[in-house]
């Protein structure tokens, strides 16, 4: 499709109607979550405590965890994050936000079929480091990265 | 850069240094020297960048303070004064030196005249031209904002310039705050067939897509050459977002090494960024992305005369930056042979206003579009007793009359003003015109704000800014300087983290509260809820300020207690 000079993909989705088959699309992500919603893990508070409550015992940083998002987020409240995953059986990738008020921010249960890539958007109160964990034939790996959220203004 | 010739032409600018008035013959030799180095290669690129709207001839006194931090320390741009003129062999007190460094600005600007001035940049680029068939011409944004022109007529003035001018691409920063609509439909309209606006970095929020196209292939005496656009990275973050709701931008690393690899595959013999990055994250990502051959930057408004030469995997990227206010055009002559760069030259040329007639028909074309502006643009509102600038990492004098003007008018006890690098120079004697308050404030959000802030967001605020500045890692800074604080005095220390480099904040001898609260004028939020809250615009309030009192005696800046920089060249003394 032409990249965006004349028409973007919203506008032309939102002509043939197609917008709102996609924004359901999307919206069905958070019910499929729901199926194995582990209520005490997203209410618990610091990484140490998530991780217990998720039952990962020492997990290893690995390189082949990637975890990509901008430097400097342009809206705190909408931040987009991808991690992908290289490690073989990857059956789980979650987000978690260090500081934030409640740490785990998403989880995602991959089926057998399915890529380990995961791209979502999270909110964030402030500057904190975003752990991407990945959970593979029992064991886990994180890939950590800092997201800056400042208060703007005062550009060049 | 070929040291020989540029030694050689230092030699000659001396010559016609500054004991005397130059006579017309003089003055002919000094411009044949400056502008008619012999052309070189087979691929010529002429740089303009963060002219900011400046259509004529204008003072511009470049800083005293341009600190860095980390890697960054000494190295270029972060060098002033003497140190400057060391480190790329200019002699004291001539014509370069003067279009170069601050020094002994009051005395050498009225002997050397203004700078730049699109009527004498366009006779400049045809004489670039004469010798560099083929040449394109790059703007690297910053083009439709920073004069009362320009924010009246939308951009319109500038457009209707780089299009006489010849522009054959550019990209973009401030363009963005008039406006995701209004630059797009200059794109769309004014710009179709004429003008390519490039830009890898911004996407649509929702897909993804691209907004513009990342690069463009331009055949140039027969030799494919790519040219990639890197607009301001965090433009949603220094401007409020309400104006580009559906763009993203970012840095895009990843995206930009895709966008190198994918020229090449096309066949670019050359592959040259025009980039809005600033200069520190443009030599960062020289170091990270392969196969960019030179990069012509903007942003960080640094004049720097040769190149900074970057080792990465893929080889070596010159990294540039062109300085600002039309005060100079960037000449990048590249010798491609064999499919590949195999030498180049480099010049940043200082648009001298009184060596370079003004073009005629350029002329025209500003005065034409000035008509409806000049009355109000001409108001005398004060004359200055001192030199006023703005330029330079903490404060700068017109920005202290900002300052006194809002909490004056305002019966405030701190203000803070941004710490924009555009802003043109007022000599000492002048008067303060509406047209020169403008040039400091011209802006799409500027309301006036008045805030009851506790000491501890103050201090959150000034350790914000202080770290889009200072961060040791360039991908973290975001080009300007430092807000300009009034009333208050604290220290800095740019070398700690984010959280410890704000100090000994104080207020008329005590010390800030943290839980006390305090009244605080500023301008420029970034907030819809800001901007719907009726401030008037600062220039407003500036002129009724210097209205009352018709003489500003030479303002004393007010300027934090540094720490750690001993030392550092990018500090004077």
């Amino acid at each position: 499709m032409n990249p965006g000079h004349q028409a973007t993909r919203r506008g032309f989705l939102r002509l043939t109607g197609l917008l709102g088959l996609a924004t359901s699309a999307l919206a069905l992500a958070p019910r499929l979550a729901l199926a194995a919603w582990n209520k005490s893990a997203f209410e618990t508070k610091g990484l140490a405590d998530v991780y217990k409550t998720l039952g990962v015992v020492s997990p290893v940083a690995s390189g082949d965890v990637q975890i990509n998002a901008s430097d400097i987020a342009e809206n705190g409240a909408v931040v987009p994050v991808e991690a992908i995953s290289k490690i073989p059986n990857t059956t789980q990738i979650s987000f978690l936000i260090e500081k934030n008020p409640t740490t785990l921010t998403a989880q995602f249960d991959l089926g057998p079929d399915m890529l380990p890539e995961i791209s979502t958007r999270v909110k964030m109160a402030e500057t904190s480091n975003v752990i991407a964990l990945v959970k593979a034939d029992g064991k886990f790996y994180t890939a950590s990265k800092e997201i800056k959220v400042t208060l703007g203004g005062c550009g060049g | 850069m070929d040291r020989r010739e540029f030694l050689h032409l230092l030699g000659i600018a001396s010559v016609a240094g500054m004991q005397l008035p130059l006579s017309v013959a003089r003055a002919e030799q000094a411009a044949e020297e400056l502008y008619d180095a012999a052309a070189f290669g087979n691929v010529s690129l002429l740089h303009l960048t963060d002219s900011h709207a400046q259509l004529r001839p204008i003072y511009f006194r470049e800083p005293s303070v341009n600190l860095g931090v980390g890697s960054m320390a000494g190295r270029p741009p972060h060098i002033v004064g003497e140190a400057f003129l060391k480190q790329f062999g200019i002699a004291p007190n001539t014509r370069l030196s003067h279009a170069f460094t601050y020094l002994d600005f009051e005395r050498a600007a009225p002997i050397y005249g203004k700078v730049g001035g699109f009527a004498h940049i366009a006779t400049l680029i045809k004489r670039l031209r004469a010798t560099r068939p083929g040449a394109l011409l790059l703007d690297g944004g910053d083009s439709w904002q920073g004069s009362g022109s320009a924010l009246w007529s939308k951009g319109q003035d500038m457009v209707d310039a780089q299009k006489l001018l010849g522009v054959d691409l550019m990209t973009l920063h401030w363009e963005s705050t008039l406006g995701a609509d209004r630059v797009k439909e200059v794109a769309d309209k004014d710009f179709a067939g004429r003008i390519e606006i490039i830009a890898q970095n911004i996407k649509t929020a929702d897909f993804g897509d691209p907004v513009f196209k990342p690069y463009v292939m331009r055949t140039v005496n027969g030799v494919k050459v790519a040219i990639i656009g890197q607009a301001m990275p965090y433009t949603p973050i220094a401007h409020p977002r309400y104006f580009v709701p559906d763009w993203t931008f970012g840095i895009q690393e990843d995206n930009m090494q895709k966008t190198v690899d994918a020229a090449r595959a096309e066949g670019a013999q050359a592959v040259v960024l025009l980039s809005h990055n600033g200069m520190d994250v443009d030599l960062k990502m020289a170091s990270r992305v392969r196969g960019i051959d030179a990069i012509l930057g903007g942003h960080t408004h640094d004049g720097v005369p040769t190149p900074s030469v970057v080792d990465n995997a893929g080889g070596k990227t010159i990294v540039m930056n062109g300085g600002s206010a039309g005060k100079f055009i960037g000449v990048l002559d590249l010798d491609v042979k064999g499919g590949r760069v195999a030498d180049y030259r480099y010049r940043l040329l200082p648009v001298f206003a009184n060596l370079l007639p003004a073009d005629a028909e350029m002329e025209a074309l500003i005065a034409r579009t000035r008509t409806p502006y000049e009355s109000k643009l001409g108001e005398k509102l004060a004359v200055s007793e001192g030199l006023l600038y703005r330029r330079g990492n903490f404060n700068g004098s017109f920005d202290q009359i900002i300052l006194d003007a809002l909490m004056a008018e305002k019966d405030a006890e701190i203000s803070f003003s941004p710490g924009f690098r555009w802003g043109t120079t007022v000599l000492p004697g002048e008067p303060i015109t509406m047209e020169n308050l403008l040039d400091q404030t011209a802006i799409t959000y500027p309301y006036v704000t008045v805030t009851q802030m506790s000491g501890s967001q103050i201090k959150d605020i000034l350790e914000d800014v202080c770290d889009n500045l200072f961060n040791a890692d360039p991908y973290h800074q975001q080009g300007g300087d430092m807000v300009r604080v009034g009333g208050m005095s604290y220290s800095c220390d740019p070398t700690a983290k984010i959280g410890s480099r704000i100090g000994d904040m104080s207020l008329n001898g005590n010390r800030i509260e943290a839980g006390k609260t305090y009244k605080v004028a500023g301008w420029a939020p970034v907030s819809e809820a800001a901007r719907d809250a009726g401030g008037e615009p600062i220039w407003e309030l500036v002129a009724r300020h210097l209205r009352t009192k018709k003489t500003i005696a030479a303002p004393e800046l007010n300027l934090p207690r540094l720490k750690n920089v001993d030392g550092n060249p990018g500090i004077t003394g």
